[in-house]
């Protein structure tokens, strides 16, 4: 006889879910691992078949996304003299010298400034709304907020015409602020939406409280709110950063020179002789850290529920 | 502490008016209960009492001063929520010195108010714990500490002790009401339940629909109601009315219940029509020779004594007799009214008749 229960599952459902959830990321995970060993191979490597799963791993995809190789004659490279650094000799190997640093670099920080950028504007104006919304009287505050999630209706690349037209006459084609404003604006309905959920699962007492206590409005807001709302906040940064750091579209078409993020970047780095895929990879790699980071930072504000047990329902 | 007046204040939300127009005064360091059903406006009186809401109209006066249009910070009060709203992300001691905090008060002075304020409400133990994990008597307690941490003019609270278990609501109840005799601050407290009103309450304000019912000791209330509505809300089981068509005459001192006459308090004013009697379960007593009869339909024991339903000819009436003596169903008896004890009541309007008994209550409010 064994011991049965309505609620928990049983050993064997417990296997089956187990067995899928680790299917379900090895299959997602794949395609990572992919691009994560491929940074390390050699271009040889990299495009042999059948794909080669043992490989001498090489820093050579790294250092080729940072720079700009140029392959010199023989005469040449005796004029160059002895490599001096160790990234000097990994490309002299290929009979190459290091002409200078490559944009990666560059771009990679325009994606910091644009994806934080916008992530940050997002919150603040999100918040503000959301809380508005939340607490406040708003005149036809159901079809404002229905507007609001009407801007997600249709892919933002759908209006991409008209926001290039509008862009170049106001100036704001290839700026970072065009991006950010961009961006947040794609962002906003989301996080106006998912804030307000938050916000209204927050129970007023507490800022009533605090007002009686003392405090203003926004003082309360600010000290008693804000640190309840962590975990939505966290969650809604979250999603707007994922989204405004991998955009693709809007980037290929409103940025080229100044303000280009690395999305666009990274398909075009070529090697000397032919496309450079460990250096795609490599790029690419190095792309998915800050938001990994970001992510990894903010998970224990995900994972905690704060207000659990203060509040008795 | 201080006195507070409510005067004439109406709350509208929109087209729905919460309160209508009530009037009534809280006496310095009384335990001052507002008492409703859930609707009544009660919670929305003293919420406008605290700067939570803003009256649509009226004046409220805390210790001499209007403070209306106040901001809640700027009316020196302190108000216990029914779901205590603890800041959650915060410890026991943190809760407690939050509001002397926000008045900048220094480190130090509000290390001993809290310390103190822990000693009294004997929490000393949890001070560093964080709140999440309380008993709700505790969070209960940490509530009032950060209430009485402030030594406010007034204390509001509103149904404090609704979230907790039956048996620890008793406890607290006394501990609350321990704690007002100590400080002797004015509270107001908001609560339906009757039995919570009548026995921490100094004084009880009965509101309905907006309106004050009827203002007083819990005692006047009990005895002297002045409208049906406070006779059944207030005891358990609830006075029993008996319709009738009839009249009662200016120092008339009986009612003539089919037939059979019942003596009451002398009246004060006269009416003819639609009348109600209005008399109290234990009240009603049992005689065989009594005129007015009755056949018993139910018995429910309580223990000491035993709730008889009867059916009389006008509608069914209970009565709180002594366990002591047998009752069987079925059974026709005739039944006694105390005669000092009952009200009358105009059916139409359910406003008590001014009696000789209840002229002293109702005269002048």
């Amino acid at each position: 006889m064994s011991s049965y229960s309505v609620t928990e599952p049983s050993l064997r459902q417990k296997w089956c879910a187990g067995v899928l959830v680790v299917l379900y990321a090895l299959i997602t995970i794949l395609p990572l691992v992919w691009i994560i060993a491929t940074s390390f191979k050699t271009p040889s490597d990299a495009i042999a078949y059948p794909p080669k799963t043992f490989f001498t791993p090489t820093v050579e995809g790294y250092v080729n996304v940072f720079t700009t190789r140029t392959r010199l004659t023989e005469e040449q490279l005796q004029a160059v003299g002895e490599p001096q650094t160790w990234y000097d000799r990994l490309v002299r190997k290929d009979g190459l010298v290091i002409s200078g640093p490559s944009r990666f670099a560059e771009r990679f920080t325009n994606s910091v400034i644009i994806g934080f950028g916008s992530t940050v504007l997002c919150i603040v104006l999100g918040t503000a709304a959301a809380y508005a919304f939340s607490r406040f009287k708003v005149p036809l505050k159901d079809d404002l907020l229905f507007f609001i999630l009407s801007t997600r209706m249709m892919p933002p690349i759908a209006v991409a015409i008209p926001i290039f037209l509008m862009f170049r006459s106001l100036g704001l084609s290839d700026t970072h602020a065009g991006m950010i404003l961009l961006y947040t604006a794609v962002n906003l309905s989301l996080s106006v939406w998912l804030l307000k959920g938050f916000i209204d699962e927050i129970p007023i007492e507490y800022e009533e409280a605090a007002l009686i206590d003392g405090y203003t409005r926004f003082q309360a807001f600010y000290k008693v709110v804000l640190p309840q709302a962590a975990t939505g906040i966290a969650s809604t940064a979250i999603f707007c950063l994922i989204f405004a750091w991998n955009e693709y579209a809007f980037a290929v078409l409103l940025t080229s020179g100044n303000a280009q993020t690395a999305p666009p970047f990274i398909p075009t780095i070529i090697g000397v002789s032919g496309q450079d895929w460990p250096a795609v990879a490599a790029g690419a790699t190095l792309f998915l850290v800050p938001v990994m980071v970001f992510t990894i930072l903010l998970r224990k504000h995900l994972l905690r529920g704060i207000t659990f047990g203060a509040v008795r329902k | 502490m201080a006195q507070i007046r409510i005067q004439n204040v109406r709350k509208e939300f929109g087209p729905f008016t919460a309160v209508r127009s009530s009037s009534f005064t809280i006496e310095d360091g009384e335990f001052f209960m507002l008492l409703g059903p859930s609707g009544c406006g009660k919670t929305t009186t003293l919420r406008m009492m605290a700067g939570l809401e803003l009256p649509t109209s009226g004046e409220i006066f805390i210790d001499g001063e209007e403070v209306g249009m106040k901001r809640a910070s700027q009316r020196d009060i302190a108000f216990v929520f029914q779901m205590f709203a603890l800041y959650p992300h915060m410890n026991v001691r943190k809760n407690i010195s939050y509001p002397l905090v926000s008045q900048g008060m220094k480190r130090e002075e509000v290390k001993t108010r809290v310390a103190e304020v822990a000693r009294i409400l004997r929490i000393e133990h949890i001070l560093d714990k964080p709140v999440g994990g309380l008993s709700g008597g505790d969070r209960q307690r940490v509530a009032l500490g950060r209430a009485i941490v402030r030594q406010p003019k007034a204390f509001f609270m509103d149904e404090p002790l609704g979230a907790l278990d039956a048996e620890f609501r008793e406890h607290m109840a006394e501990e609350l009401r321990a704690l007002h005799d100590r400080m002797g601050a004015t509270t107001v407290y908001v609560t339906h339940d009757q039995l919570e009103a009548m026995q921490m309450g100094d004084k009880i304000v009965v509101m309905n629909h907006g309106v004050v019912e009827q203002f007083g000791r819990p005692q006047q209330i009990y005895d002297w109601p002045a409208t049906k509505f406070v006779a059944q809300f207030i005891g358990s089981p609830s006075m029993n009315f008996l319709d009738f068509e009839g009249m009662i005459g200016i120092n008339g001192d009986s009612v003539d219940l089919g037939g059979v006459r019942i003596k009451v308090p002398a009246a004060r004013e006269g009416r003819a029509g639609r009348l109600t009697l209005g008399v109290r379960p234990e009240h009603v007593s049992f005689r065989d020779a009594a005129a007015y009869r009755g056949r018993v339909s139910a018995v429910e024991y309580l223990g000491t004594t035993q709730i008889v339903t009867l059916a009389t000819a006008h509608g069914d009436l209970k009565a709180r007799i002594s366990s002591a003596q047998a009752v069987r169903e079925d059974e026709l008896v005739g039944l006694d009214f105390d005669p000092r004890t009952l009200s009358v009541f105009d059916a139409e309007s359910g406003k008590a008749l001014l009696s000789q008994a209840n002229e002293g209550v109702l005269g002048h409010g």
